[in-house]
């Protein structure tokens, strides 16, 4: 094994670089490393000017999404020896506005992920007293999935649909909006349903998938979106076809 | 149940697609397999003409080819509307493919019965 690796890196500087431009490093090809400490070891050892954002560096915070070798990953849980010989560029996540280098600006999923109250609500909450909100392990299982979600928007960079219309309100929020829908505990699905059902929202996506193939925690955003639309048309039809009593 | 809007036709149009997916995934398959594959090669031993006749003529025949022609139609009218949205970009001509699509849909619908009926 090589005992170095290229990474070629976008770099955008504001105010010097009129538009995004690569630049090589060598960084050390050691086989624990994640591309994360590739950019690390840029940062301490050879160009302390490289920004880039992380967290946890494993796996959990959704802050190191970017682009690598054209595919959207946590470079925290993606291995350089995996793209040896190399080189590996990594890039900025797609279809966000990029701040500085492979720094991106969230404002606009952070600004969406509201709208769809990925929260829990109840129409009356039962007292402290009377205890938790019990629930059965068939009813956790309903949810579990998509409350895996770590909004790290790789879902949103690998969507074809976002990319085209940013309107859509796009996987991660719609997936976390069933998270909640799903809850035996929550009573917000009616709440949740303008915007899920709004152009913008489930009726936009068109099943690529790709988001589900991006996501590095398995939550299936895909699915999650395609039942909503199973839920939603079902409510459709019963409000066309059955009198406002019966629905 | 909160306010709703007046119903869009979305729910529907997917509805279609969906049950037309579906259904051309079940049945296209298997008629093509043996109508266009084993009949011909003489894999199996076809009905004769007087019982395959008998068969179309059945309501419940009908009724099914119908369904799965009609339905298998407006699956292709929402794919093409939404290739020709995302894939050409088109979305600024959406009146015309609309109409384009989910009227396609319809004709065919209608030769379909009409040929249906005629057998």
């Amino acid at each position: 094994m090589a005992d170095q690796i290229t990474l070629e890196v976008a770099r955008y500087r504001p105010g010097l670089d009129t538009e995004p431009v690569m630049q090589s490093y060598q960084v050390p090809l050691r086989e624990h490393w994640a591309i994360l400490d590739g950019l690390t070891y840029i940062k301490d050892h050879l160009d302390g000017t490289l920004s880039f954002r992380w967290s946890c560096r494993m796996g959990i915070c959704g802050s190191c999404g970017m682009t690598v070798n054209g595919d959207p990953q946590l470079t925290c849980a993606t291995f350089l020896t995996d793209y040896a010989p190399g080189p590996v560029r990594v890039e900025p996540l797609r279809n966000f506005p990029v701040v500085r280098d492979l720094v991106v600006d969230i404002g606009d999923f952070m600004e969406k992920l509201p709208t769809v109250k990925p929260w829990m609500i109840r129409d009356v909450d039962s007292p402290v007293e009377e205890g938790e909100y019990l629930q059965t392990p068939e009813e956790l299982d309903e949810y579990k999935q998509f409350s895996m979600c770590i909004n790290c928007m790789l879902c949103y960079s690998a969507c074809p649909v976002y990319a085209l219309d940013p309107s859509f309100v796009g996987p991660a929020a719609i997936a976390l909006a069933q998270r909640y829908n799903l809850d035996s505990r929550d009573e917000g699905a009616a709440d949740r349903d303008d915007v899920l059902t709004s152009p913008e929202g489930i009726w936009a996506c068109t099943f690529v998938g790709e988001c589900s193939a991006a996501c590095p925690k398995d939550v299936d955003p895909a699915a999650a979106i395609q039942r909503y639309k199973l839920t939603a048309a079902t409510q459709a039809v019963k409000n066309f076809l059955l009198p406002r009593g019966a629905r | 149940m909160t306010t709703r809007r007046p119903p869009a036709p979305e729910p529907f149009l997917w509805l279609l697609f969906s049950a037309g997916g579906m259904i051309a995934a079940l049945f296209v398959p298997v008629l093509l397999f043996l109508f266009g594959v084993a009949f011909p090669l003489d894999w199996l031993t076809p009905p004769d003409h007087a019982h395959l006749l008998a068969v179309l003529r059945n309501p419940i025949t009908r009724l099914v080819l119908f369904g799965l022609c009609a339905l298998a139609l407006f699956h292709w009218a929402h794919r093409f509307r939404y290739t020709l949205y995302d894939g050409l970009q088109l979305k600024r001509f959406s009146v015309p493919i609309i109409l384009f699509c989910y009227g396609g849909a319809v004709v065919g619908s209608i030769i379909s019965a009409y040929l249906l009926l005629r057998v």
